[in-house]
């Protein structure tokens, strides 16, 4: 069911951009910027073909401002999928609904986070002032991808956009916290990266051992919750003894 | 029952049709480079197409069965040995309990298939045995294959007979030196000018040694993108034809993320990326632009001719096959040059940003 789809005095989501990926798949484009208006008409279009599929869709991947339509043409040729879209989105409308909201602890600082007081000397601010700024607002999930798990985020305060490195850093480690331009990063398997990082979670974004390998989707809410660096390691321990689960808060 | 590893060629992987279902988690498909290839090796063997086989680059390697079973190897011509026995590629072989298989270089190719009767049965990772090797997902803990490794087999019909393709298997075209690899514009061709897109169907690209199962390199000719080389991150399939600000074309192959940043110029049909993956480092290339109603007609067209081919095969009965005939079943990109080796590690030149 469907709740995005048909709530009463939503806002039609309409003229999208039809873009063939090649002979299998077509991005549905909603703008060109990273916009949670448009975003959020990428969720409710993924959502209307999860609750209701169209035969052929195979899979769909929703990014900032996108949603990639894995289709197989022996089922459905691309011209027809896009008839088939155009009317489903003549009839999606967007609610107010909102995602998931995930509390996410963060242990500021450390080795992980080796940014944080470079950065907040960057910005004419204190370390302090840096941690209260990124947990002071609710982010949202714009999409996963890069590596299994990983979660790009936006809505951080503009104080604390911050450039990609020049030259990426060979090996950050899955949980740590990023910013990398105006978006935020919670990153999920180890691996290179141009971000700057201010910290870790005790989450793990992925972890292909648990029941659901992937705590985050596109479209959830997060708050960032400085916790210390005990408090951090004791969550780990914890998670991996699998005496906690992450969970959301619920819908809002 | 199981078959070991005794000898590992340097990209030996475990792969299958690939995992699905969760690129909105970031999961890459993964899978084989060469599908109708690792298709056929298992065809041959008598195991449903989507068994999980060897992938190998350039060679093999040396195997050994703990029980009898039958063995196949595609892709291209290859040096098989089993005891005094030469086998020949592209049809199954029965292989007795205890005997060492010795799969050496791969002529003409890149990509290389070994399957066995029953499948390679590991465990899925996230609805898959394929193997990604950066995200260290599926097969044998996620790497390649090395001496000392045994994998587990699934159970096969042990009176079913070896078989080989009835004709000669080509794909179209596919021994035309210098037939283009068909193309679709977009989805981002509006970030580069009317001049660009010209030069990417009038222009010859090189295979460079730039390339893995994420990423090939293409160079010869630069590509800049007149409305910039930073795009809002969407998504991705194997195929795109991504360029970074460096102004190289880099065509994702089957181990690419499922998102990224770069403006995608062009995407390759899926009937052709099987083809563009096979081409030696060196080879030379050209681009051909289609509209997506003339790349449906012929992805349609090759999924039947495959499985026209797949459901008529014939028992092998010993007979020797000439190599002539063996060339025809052309699972070979159309490339002559045998001295093919795989490039170095792609790491820093593929690069995505994140």
């Amino acid at each position: 069911m469907n709740a995005l789809a048909h709530t009463a005095n939503g806002q039609k989501a309409a003229n999208p951009v039809f873009l063939a990926v090649g002979d299998s798949a077509l991005a549905v484009q909603f703008g060109d910027s990273v916009d949670p208006q448009a975003n959020r008409k990428v969720i409710a279009l993924g959502h209307s073909l999860d609750s209701d599929p169209v035969a052929g869709v195979l899979e769909c991947v929703p990014t900032y401002r996108s949603l990639l339509v894995n289709y197989d043409p022996e089922i459905l040729r691309g011209a027809e999928l896009e008839v088939l879209l155009a009317l489903r989105l003549a009839d999606l409308e967007l609610g107010d609904e909102a995602g998931r909201l995930w509390h996410v602890p963060v242990v500021y600082g450390g080795a992980v986070g080796m940014d944080l007081d470079a950065l907040a000397e960057e910005k004419g601010m204190t370390p302090e002032a840096l941690i209260a700024l990124h947990s002071s607002v609710e982010c949202r999930v714009y999409m996963i991808g890069f590596a299994p798990g990983f979660t790009y985020l936006g809505g951080l305060p503009a104080a604390i956009h911050t450039p990609r490195l020049a030259v990426p850093r060979q090996s950050i480690p899955a949980g740590a916290v990023g910013i990398g331009g105006q978006q935020g990063s919670i990153n999920s398997v180890t691996g290179p990266s141009g971000w700057r990082f201010i910290g870790w979670t005790p989450w793990r974004a992925f972890d292909p051992a648990r029941a659901e390998p992937f705590l985050f989707a596109a479209g959830d809410r997060m708050r960032f919750v400085p916790v210390s660096a005990e408090a951090g390691t004791e969550i780990a321990e914890n998670i991996a003894a699998g005496r906690l689960l992450p969970t959301p808060e619920g819908k809002a | 029952m199981s078959l070991e590893i005794l000898q590992a060629g340097p990209m030996l992987s475990i792969q299958d049709h690939g995992r699905h279902g969760r690129k909105r988690f970031g999961v890459p498909s993964a899978g084989a480079m060469d599908r109708p290839a690792m298709d056929l090796a298992n065809a041959l063997c008598g195991n449903p197409l989507d068994a999980a086989a060897l992938e190998f680059a350039a060679f093999g390697g040396h195997l050994r069965a703990a029980r009898p079973l039958r063995l196949a190897v595609t892709g291209g011509e290859c040096d098989i040995r089993c005891g005094q026995r030469q086998l020949a590629a592209g049809q199954s072989h029965a292989i007795a309990a205890g005997e060492v298989i010795r799969i050496g270089a791969l002529k003409g190719a890149t990509w290389g298939y070994i399957a066995v009767s029953g499948g390679i049965a590991v465990p899925e990772v996230l609805g898959a045995r394929a193997t990604h090797l950066r995200f260290a997902l599926g097969g044998v803990e996620g790497r390649a294959l090395r001496p000392g490794d045994v994998l587990p087999l699934g159970q096969d019909d042990s009176s079913a007979p070896c078989l080989r393709p009835r004709e000669p298997m080509v794909r179209p075209g596919a021994n035309l030196a210098g037939r283009p690899i068909r193309v679709m514009l977009g989805p981002q061709d509006d970030s580069f000018d009317a001049q660009t897109l010209a030069r990417l169907c009038s222009a010859t690209f090189t295979v460079t040694p730039k390339r893995d199962r994420m990423a090939m390199v293409l160079g010869g000719t630069s590509l800049f993108a007149a409305r910039g080389h930073d795009i809002v991150s969407d998504g991705i399939v194997p195929g795109v034809i991504q360029v970074p600000a460096s102004g190289e074309p880099m065509v994702l192959m089957a181990d690419s993320q499922t998102t990224g940043g770069y403006p995608k110029i062009a995407t390759v049909i899926s009937a052709d990326l099987p083809r563009l993956a096979q081409m030696p480092v060196g080879a030379e290339l050209r681009f051909e632009v289609i509209p997506r109603e003339t790349a449906e007609d012929i992805t349609l067209a090759e999924r039947a001719r495959l499985r026209d081919c797949f459901s008529g095969l014939v028992p092998a009965s010993g007979a020797q096959l000439s190599s002539s005939f063996l060339l025809g079943c052309d699972l070979v990109g159309g490339i002559f040059a045998p001295e093919a080796v795989m490039g170095r590690d792609l790491m820093t030149a593929k690069e995505q940003q994140t």
